[in-house]
């Protein structure tokens, strides 16, 4: 602690409130406690961002602010013909940061990208088993399956097999579980017989370095001087881990912290005209929808399907269920996301046309289900209320529906199964920005009886997404998805019914600061002025 | 005495491991399979389902996985949580020093407010210091914890900037945690000011928490010092000339303070126990605020674990409580 800070101290004292600004330092009030600080072990977001968001660095990252990937550690790569080998060449001079606890001796290579990966996949690498590793991420986004091989062909150069083409891979690699370790630290770690320190005292290549933790309290991070992407602009970034959503505002408004993510939205009116208060906004990168069984009579007839879309209020059910932090979906990916077919126009609301569409169907006394969630998702705040919307909204058009929900863990198992009896309220928050990550895990084939809870296996639309999957070039993938929209709004497995609208209140001090699609906080890039 | 402290520590045996029983099997009890909460909309397909159960060794009966757990419970082992992958009394020990540090204080500003008040209110029976007295003990008894703190942060830390809104210490100061409790670690660290940053965020944390204990607190003395006040002993001391602040101070409060020590006893249990709101109001880094993020992620370990020492130390509390019983009131000591 310098003299500087201890006079600073003294002054903010004689008023008593912590008001802690001083030059170089970002405090970010932040909601909750990380589980650890090795991201490939967990999938909160509040764990990433205390981690892999700002201590770490990736072979590929996502350029900040957007869904786009990017060189991170690896300057270039490039996939083979067949779509199997993907080849990267690492940038020269990366160093591992210098902390209290682990000096490197060397700059960042090949050892430790294989080791990185390995440790998540080799049941014989000595970290497999370490901290209870259940590597979720990395098993969810199905990397055991794809990966055949990770090899070493020089210090600077690492290739991957794939068993199969996988167009998403330079996405799934910019993810957090992907974050590169120190081959080194995690040796030292092993020798002193503290394996699980990783997860404690982190050690990355990335803007911030680690300084501590004060349990359920506060994270204290310091600007990497020797950042390979030049040295931050704040010296100091603090967490000040603040639960309550109503306290982070009076935080923020006494200049206790600089930003804070997840405001209540009852506060958004009161920020919105607060000019101490900079409210930013985006859309989340995620979409709330009711999925249909396509396999169950009626509702394996489009026409069905559609004419109920259009049988309900979906502004009203925004402005009612999200009060403002929501704005009505009509593909099933979130406008954040490149391929975002604009040009798709959604079902009308008309209650009228939808009858009569039921009636040529020979639909006059229809009564189904519809599945409420017992919990608060990002994607939907209040699904009780939602699902009690769409009751009246379908009663107007003479269907008659009643609402069922289980406890959380049961609703996502009971509403996988293929015979299921009604339409279930679902959605998803993506995990890497890539239009695959909706489109074939929510709507392809393989995820009929899993994910898939529409049940939806329609070959015209299957093949668009598989071919998208082993073509790497962008545009060309794009169009691919486009065309997908397109036929998924004609097919209507879902009714798309929204996508939330994320609110980050920063401090007005606060330059740069940019609402990451993806949902991390990341500061490298910020700056706070005096 | 001896033996009133034997008998009492002899309950303990079956009081822990009912408590061990029940935060084992009702923890259990909440629907919600953690594996499928883990998983979330992605899901899990069976065979990782099969292999995540039998990591985390939900794979054996019920009575199998509460054995292993009193076998490590007596080997002070309370297991490791599956969230952190740290040992459950470690993190507990982390964390209860500031649940520690905020309830004593909290119950030293409801007592050393409480029992004056509860006498002079007493005294002046049905006077308008009393009246005004027991509406205010009943409103800060009947008011709701999380609307009366976000009050006093509105007015007081946001309005007139007078306290901090939340935490434990300004975050420019920085130093080693010692002994967990701030405002000895501020004092130890010679940091200027340091100390003052810690009583300043202890101000509106510790007034809410001593919001109910102080009500109750007050109301019991005032009821007990009526009784007390009626009695022929007390007629006695007066009759004998004695000043009214010695017989009011002495004679009678001695004898009014033992159901009131039971009540303080009950308190700080419960403060123990997790105040849970005021903690996550005001930031605060203690076990109340770690035992409910524990049970909304379903890690078995935590909960049972937290619990059962909750448990302990309450039941200690308790035997302390006993046995001021017996200081303040021979009859009962030798009973």
């Amino acid at each position: 602690m310098t003299v500087k800070h201890g006079l600073l101290g003294l002054t903010l004292m004689a008023s008593l409130a912590g008001s802690a600004s001083y030059a170089g330092t970002l405090i970010y009030c932040s909601e909750g406690s990380p589980e650890g600080f090795d991201p490939a072990l967990y999938t909160s977001g509040t764990t990433f961002d205390a981690s892999s968001k700002n201590v770490y660095n990736r072979l590929v990252e996502f350029d900040r602010g957007t869904t786009n990937t990017v060189p991170g550690v690896a300057e270039s790569w490039e996939v083979s013909e067949d779509g199997l080998e993907y080849t990267f060449h690492l940038r020269p001079g990366v160093k591992f940061q210098t902390t209290e606890y682990f000096t490197p001796t060397r700059d960042m290579n090949a050892d430790d990208v294989v080791f990185s990966f390995m440790r998540q996949l080799d049941p014989e690498n000595p970290y497999f088993t370490v901290s209870g590793g259940t590597w979720e991420y990395f098993n969810g986004m199905s990397m055991p399956d794809l990966i055949k091989s990770i090899e070493k062909v020089d210090d600077l150069t690492v290739k991957f097999t794939l068993n199969r083409p996988e167009a998403p891979m330079i996405a799934n690699l910019a993810m957090d579980f992907a974050s590169i370790m120190s081959k080194e630290y995690a040796d030292a770690l092993l020798a002193a017989g503290t394996p699980e320190m990783l997860n404690q005292e982190p050690v990355g290549s990335g803007p911030f370095q680690f300084v501590a933790y004060q349990k359920d309290a506060v994270i204290r991070y310091k600007g990497n001087a020797d950042y390979w992407g030049g040295a931050p602009e704040i010296d100091t970034l603090i967490f000040a881990i603040t639960p309550d959503a109503s306290v982070r505002y009076q935080k923020l408004k006494a200049g206790e912290c600089h930003v804070m993510p997840y405001p209540n939205p009852a506060d958004l009116e009161a920020m919105r005209s607060d000019p101490a208060i900079n409210l930013m906004s985006q859309e989340g990168l995620n979409v709330g929808y009711l999925a249909y069984n396509s396999k169950m009579p009626p509702f394996d007839n489009p026409k069905v399907r559609k004419a109920l879309n259009m049988a309900m209020n979906k502004q009203a059910i925004i402005d009612v269920v999200f009060q403002g932090a929501g704005s009505v979906a009509k593909n099933p990916i979130p406008p954040t996301i490149w391929s975002y077919n604009d040009a798709v126009v959604d079902d009308p609301y008309d209650p009228e046309a939808a009858k009569k569409m039921l009636e040529e169907e020979g639909i006059t006394d229809l009564s189904m289900k519809v599945w409420a969630m017992p919990v608060q998702r990002p994607y939907n705040p209040n699904a009780r209320r939602m699902a009690e919307m769409i009751q009246e909204d379908f009663a107007k058009v003479g269907v008659k529906s009643e609402i069922v929900s289980y406890e959380w863990g049961e609703y996502l198992d009971r509403s996988k199964a293929e015979d299921r009896d009604g339409a279930v309220l679902m959605g998803w928050t993506g995990d890497n920005g890539d239009p695959d990550n909706f489109l074939a895990t929510l709507l392809g084939c393989d995820a009929v009886g899993g994910a898939n809870r529409a049940q939806w296996c329609y070959e015209p639309f299957n093949d668009l997404v598989q071919q998208a999957k082993v073509v790497s070039d962008v545009a060309e993938r794009t169009k691919l998805y486009e065309q997908a929209q397109v036929v998924f709004k004609e097919q209507a497995p879902w009714a798309t019914i929204a996508h939330s609208i994320v609110f980050e209140p920063i401090s007005p001090k606060v330059e740069n600061y940019k609402i990451d699609p993806l949902g991390g906080h990341i500061f490298n890039g910020v700056s706070v002025a005096d | 005495m001896l033996k009133f402290l034997v008998r009492r520590l002899l309950t303990f045996v079956p009081t822990f491991l009912g408590v061990t029983a029940i935060s084992f099997f009702f923890i259990r009890l909440i629907p919600g399979d953690p594996i499928l909460l883990l998983a979330g909309e992605r899901g899990v397909s069976p065979e990782r389902y099969a292999e995540l159960q039998t990591q985390y060794g939900f794979d054996k009966p019920l009575w199998g996985q509460y054995l292993d757990y009193i076998w490590g419970v007596f080997q002070g082992d309370l297991g490791t949580s599956f969230v952190t992958k740290k040992p459950v009394l470690d993190e507990f020990l982390t964390l209860f020093p500031a649940t520690l540090e905020l309830s004593l204080c909290a119950i030293l500003l409801a007592i050393a407010i409480g029992i004056p008040a509860g006498v002079v209110a007493a005294v002046n029976r049905g006077k308008f210091f009393d009246q005004t007295l027991m509406t205010t003990a009943l409103v800060g008894y009947s008011m709701p914890i999380f609307w009366w703190a976000l009050l006093l942060i509105i007015v007081f830390s946001s309005g007139l900037g007078w306290t901090p809104v939340s935490g434990r210490i300004s975050l420019m100061y920085y130093f080693p945690n010692a002994t967990g409790f701030m405002l000895i670690d501020s004092l130890m660290s010679g940091q200027k000011g340091a100390f003052a940053s810690a009583v300043s965020h202890l101000i509106l944390p510790t007034i809410v928490l001593a919001t109910i204990p102080l009500a109750v607190i007050a109301r019991q003395t005032r009821s007990a010092m009526l009784e007390v006040l009626g009695e022929d002993y007390v007629r006695t001391a007066r009759a004998k000339g004695l000043t009214p602040a010695r017989v009011n101070g002495v004679h009678a409060l001695r004898n009014a303070l033992i159901p009131v020590t039971t009540v303080i006893g009950l308190s700080v249990g419960t403060l123990l126990a997790g105040a849970i709101l005021t903690e996550t109001i005001f930031s605060w880094p203690g076990v109340g605020k770690w035992m409910v993020d524990s049970i909304f992620r379903r890690d078995y370990q935590a909960v049972q674990g937290g619990l059962m020492l909750i448990a302990v130390i309450v039941m200690i509390v308790n035997l302390i409580v006993d046995l001021l019983y017996g200081l303040i009131n021979p009859k009962i000591r030798k009973g």
